[in-house]
């Protein structure tokens, strides 16, 4: 993980730590959980509705969103829940499919 | 000026928590504690103190309610007892690694089981190692002091550690006592009005996260601040101490050494147990014995190079443990004065006694037959049970 590297890398001592781990917030967003998962949510935007249901339903911010339009997945944060497809309302084929990880890229339209 | 009253120690609690006026009270109702924040209730109903009083549905929402309200710079107290205490065991090295300065009133009363209402300290002992400063009282004037004291302790920018206060159930909780209680106005003067907080949750310019994710490669740092803290919290409690006798002009420590400069023979308690103690040191003083308590006030902090130093004259010192740490070598009082004496040259002879579990009564008798076993030490056991049937 990226913000996890040993070795030469200098991390900060408890003396100049912040107080209580509290932080300014948002840093998740520097946290790449991307790694975590074991399936990943592939788009299909040739069926996809826009209805952002998978937007509004994703625990990790991964579902990304221009100018009210469904535009793609955010692979460095998204766990691989499966909400998001779980939730996508269109048919008969959904337009956001679960794909084992391994498939890496290749799976990836 | 201050005014003599007669209070209960849970009444004189209740006090000090009136006139602290604190942002946030989140307390669930437990023997021998519930007076405290039912008394701590009505002011709120009567209005006589601003306080958000938030009646939660069990002791651990109570700390996990303390803790929120504290992430967000408010002046947080709570009040429980064993079970009780207990139930909160999961928050509260969360409050201190958060470092919270919320302050409990803690009163003493042994865990289950079997089921026991009555006083001994098994129940805090058991939080001892959660990062809370934890006071020991004698009697209800000292917990109403002590209390008063602990929200500058918890507040100052060095410590920022969660204190609890505590009494001894039934003994100081519900035993009327002569106590003098200072003027609203000086106690308010004394703890400041606010909490000068910099972290604050709610503070929507500057937007924080509170309670994150630690591994490996950051937790033990954040664990070593706290022992820090702890370790700079026995300056600050000295400080705060000095500043409340001149005001006050009742003086407090770490700890209270009782006919301890010549002494002897010695014994270590904590709690209302002193009491007794002085009145039977006095008693031997009056036949020519030398003897002393040390009495602590501080056990977390503890003490240690101070405690070492003071007992370091005696010959033989009995340490008196109100709970069993059932490491079958003692209890935890035990266990840390011997530690804290192994480094001294000369060091005393020490003994330990467990007493008055699940409030089994402590009487003259029983604390002059503790002083009778140091003057024959060397035939003790390391560790008895004190007035136990077998």
């Amino acid at each position: 993980m990226n913000n996890m590297k040993t070795g030469s890398e200098a991390k900060p001592g408890w003396k100049s730590l912040p107080e209580g781990d509290i932080v300014p917030a948002g840093t998740a967003a520097q946290f790449k959980t991307g790694d975590w998962r074991s399936e990943r949510p592939v788009w299909y935007p040739e069926r996809c509705i826009h209805c952002l249901f998978c937007w509004i339903s994703c625990p990790d911010s991964s579902i990304i969103v221009k100018d009210q339009k469904m535009t793609g997945i955010d692979y460095d944060h998204c766990k691989g829940c499966g909400i998001c497809v779980k939730e996508c309302p269109v048919k008969p084929n959904k337009a956001l499919e679960m794909k084992p990880e391994r498939e890496g890229e290749a799976c990836q339209r | 000026m201050s005014k003599v009253a007669a209070r209960t120690g849970n009444e004189a609690m209740a006090e000090a928590m009136r006139q602290i006026n604190p942002d946030v009270v989140a307390a669930y109702p437990i023997t021998p504690a519930t007076e405290i924040v039912m008394i701590f209730a009505k002011y709120v109903a009567d209005g006589l103190v601003d306080t958000n009083f938030v009646a939660v549905e069990s002791e651990h929402s109570a700390m996990s309610a303390c803790v929120g309200a504290s992430s967000t710079g408010a002046r947080v107290m709570t009040g429980t007892s064993s079970q009780g205490l207990a139930l909160m065991y999961e928050i509260l090295p969360i409050a201190s690694a958060l470092r919270l300065p919320i302050v409990m009133c803690d009163v003493n009363r042994a865990i289950s089981g079997p089921i026991n209402i009555h006083c001994d300290h098994s129940d805090t002992m058991a939080a001892r190692d959660f990062g809370w400063i934890q006071i020991f009282s004698e009697n209800s004037q000292e917990a109403y002091d002590s209390l008063i004291q602990a929200i500058r302790i918890a507040e100052d920018p060095r410590v920022h550690l969660p204190v609890m206060v505590t009494t001894d159930g039934f003994i100081i909780s519900h035993c009327l006592d002569r106590i003098e209680i200072v003027e609203d106005s000086e106690v308010k003067d004394f703890v400041g009005k606010d909490r000068k907080s910099k972290n604050g949750l709610l503070d929507i310019n500057n937007p924080v996260s509170v309670g994150l994710l630690d591994l490996q490669d950051y937790y033990f740092e954040h664990r070593v601040s706290v022992a820090q803290a702890m370790k700079d919290s026995k300056k600050v409690i000295i400080e705060v101490a000095d500043e409340f006798g001149k005001k006050f002009g009742r003086k407090y420590g770490l700890f209270e050494g009782y006919k301890l400069d010549d002494a002897e023979i010695a014994i270590v308690a904590l709690g209302s147990t002193c009491g007794t103690a002085k009145a039977v040191i006095d008693e031997l003083r009056s036949k020519g014995v030398k003897a002393g308590m040390l009495k602590i006030r501080s056990f977390r902090p503890f003490p240690a190079e101070e405690i070492s130093a003071a007992l370091s004259k005696c010959k033989a010192v009995a340490v008196l443990d109100r709970s069993d740490s059932w490491s079958a070598q003692g209890g935890q009082v035990f266990t840390e004065v011997r530690s804290a004496m192994f480094d001294m040259a000369n060091r005393p002879k020490l003994i330990n006694f467990i007493y008055g579990l699940g409030g089994r009564e402590i009487d003259l008798p029983l604390i002059r037959s503790v002083f009778d076993s140091l003057k024959n030490v060397e035939k003790q056991p390391l560790v008895q049970y004190l007035g136990v049937r077998e």
